[in-house]
């Protein structure tokens, strides 16, 4: 009998670990809350740290998956109950999966940036989010002031919801530095007229090909940096905005006005997988990521055998790194029921 | 001795070797989320003295850990005191507490 794995969720870590599992002989079930497979990176346009189509990497993604992978949109999970060696998953649609293992692949979610009202988010309609202008993009369209008219400024803010122990983040997202630079230079590519000044406390550009996309939107597309967090945002009559932070580089308070704004929302903990891993019994961390067997030398296990974590739901990270580790992951389990 | 036209500038570097740390020992012993400061500038973006004078509050405990503290007393009367630079800070370094220390610290050590 073929060892049937049940992997929740169906972002880039779900169905990379799904993909090559069923490539080495498992019966696969994928559970994804949403109507479409695909995760965030979905809903992405163009990836740093080059720039290529979103789509390009979705495809790929899902060509590995073959018959042996049952996927199911649109259902969650109620329960887990263990059953000697089994997993028996309840599902939201009352039907029932069992399996030999469970893989967490549930990803996180964004921050929500009416939590920081200073910044204006569902107050001003030109302040908008990371993800809203990748929809933008996405859609093939030019990016306007809620007015229709062609911003001559946008200010990109860093860290909303990230490292602020006021909402409750002390941890840094990772991803949006970069992120905001790779906007930072669509935003120049589209309308060459428009100003981009992004507002950053540090620019942690920490992988291959980073520090190179912020040495471009500087060389090549003159995107501003400001070393100062924004303490708040305001309307003028007009609907413009007005920023201030201190620009910390001259010592000196500093406001200026735009015409829209970029928040880079963070990455957080989906509160749905912390109510999935207390009924399981896995360990969350002060973060309110789920923790694993070991951070260093076994980052897919948890204190739970059977049970395997892969992808953003351990925290923050990059496609690239999502994907090494759902394959990490799905090297576990093989080598797990190869053995036994 | 013939007089070229030049002066000895003061050195304006800081020292931190010869600075004198008490006032810095002093307030982070009494007020250790000091030591939580990443230097973001919320504090004096948002602080309404440091918008009409020089005052720089980010620069004042900054320069208070590098144990620089002549320009201390003089600035750090500008301040009132009103908290919001509290409010904002990401870290949740007590900045009210800072600046009640400091002015313990000027009376107590100078
Ligand atoms: C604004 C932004 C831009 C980004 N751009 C890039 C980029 O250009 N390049 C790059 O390398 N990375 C980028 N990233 C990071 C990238 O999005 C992540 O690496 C990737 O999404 C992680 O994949 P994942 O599968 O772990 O999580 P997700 O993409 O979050 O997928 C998790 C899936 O699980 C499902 N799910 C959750 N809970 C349940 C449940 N209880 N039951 C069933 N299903 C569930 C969700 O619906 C979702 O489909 C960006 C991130 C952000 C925030
Ligand atoms: S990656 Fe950059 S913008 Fe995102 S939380 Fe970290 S420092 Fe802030
Ligand atoms: S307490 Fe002092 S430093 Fe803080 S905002 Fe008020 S005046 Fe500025
Ligand atoms: S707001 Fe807090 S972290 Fe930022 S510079 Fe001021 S004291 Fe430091």
């Amino acid at each position: 009998m073929k060892q049937r794995i049940i992997i929740i969720g169906s972002g880039v870590a779900g169905l990379t670990t799904a993909g090559v599992l069923a490539e080495n002989g498992f019966e696969v079930v994928v559970l994804e809350k949403e109507s479409r497979i695909g995760g965030h990176v979905r809903k992405w346009d163009r990836l740093f740290p080059n720039r290529r189509p979103a789509n390009e990497v979705m495809e790929f993604i899902e060509k590995v998956l073959n018959s042996s992978v049952d996927l199911r949109c649109g259902v969650t999970v109620n329960g887990v109950i263990r059953h000697d060696e089994e997993f028996i998953v309840l599902l939201s649609n009352n039907e029932t999966v069992t399996g030999h293992a469970l893989v967490l692949a549930t990803g996180f979610q964004l921050f929500d940036a009416h939590k920081k009202e200073e910044y204006g988010y569902g107050i001003y309609d030109n302040v908008i989010t990371s993800a809203e202008l990748e929809t933008i993009f996405k859609e093939g369209k030019q990016l306007t002031t809620n007015e229709g008219k062609t911003p001559h400024r946008v200010g990109i803010i860093h860290c909303v919801g990230s490292r602020d122990e006021k909402v409750g983040n002390l941890y840094c997202s990772k991803v949006c530095c970069v992120t905001g630079v790779k906007q930072a230079i669509e935003i120049r590519e589209q309308l060459p007229e428009c100003e981009v000044f992004s507002f950053y406390m540090d620019l942690r550009m920490y992988d291959r090909h980073f520090e190179e996309l912020y040495y471009e939107a500087q060389q090549q597309w003159a995107v501003n940096f400001i070393r100062g967090r924004l303490s708040e945002c305001s309307e003028n009559p007009d609907h413009t905005l007005i920023l201030k932070a201190e620009d910390t580089l001259t010592g000196r308070p500093l406001k200026m006005t735009v015409d829209i704004v970029i928040l880079l929302v963070g990455i957080i903990p989906d509160p749905e997988t912390g109510k999935i891993a207390s009924m399981l019994g896995l360990p969350i961390g002060t973060d309110g990521f789920l923790m694993s067997g070991d951070e260093h030398i076994k980052d897919n296990t948890t204190t739970i055998p059977g049970i395997y974590l892969t992808g953003a739901v351990k925290g923050p990270a990059s496609i690239v790194n999502t994907i090494a580790d759902a394959r990490a992951t799905a090297q576990q389990i093989t080598s797990r029921f190869m053995a036994g | 001795m013939k007089d070229f036209g030049y002066t000895l500038q003061p050195d304006f570097s800081i020292d931190f070797d010869r600075n004198d740390k008490r006032m810095m020992l002093y307030v982070v012993n009494h007020e250790p989320s000091l030591n939580l400061c990443i230097g973001c500038g919320s504090c004096t973006a948002t602080c309404s003295t440091g918008h009409f004078t020089s005052f720089n509050i980010r620069a004042i405990h900054t320069l208070l850990r590098r144990g620089e503290t002549h320009q201390l007393k003089q600035e750090i009367r500008k301040c009132m005191f009103c908290g919001k630079c509290q409010l904002v800070c990401p870290r949740g370094v007590n900045l009210r507490n800072v600046i009640l220390r400091i002015n313990r610290a000027i009376e107590q050590i100078g």
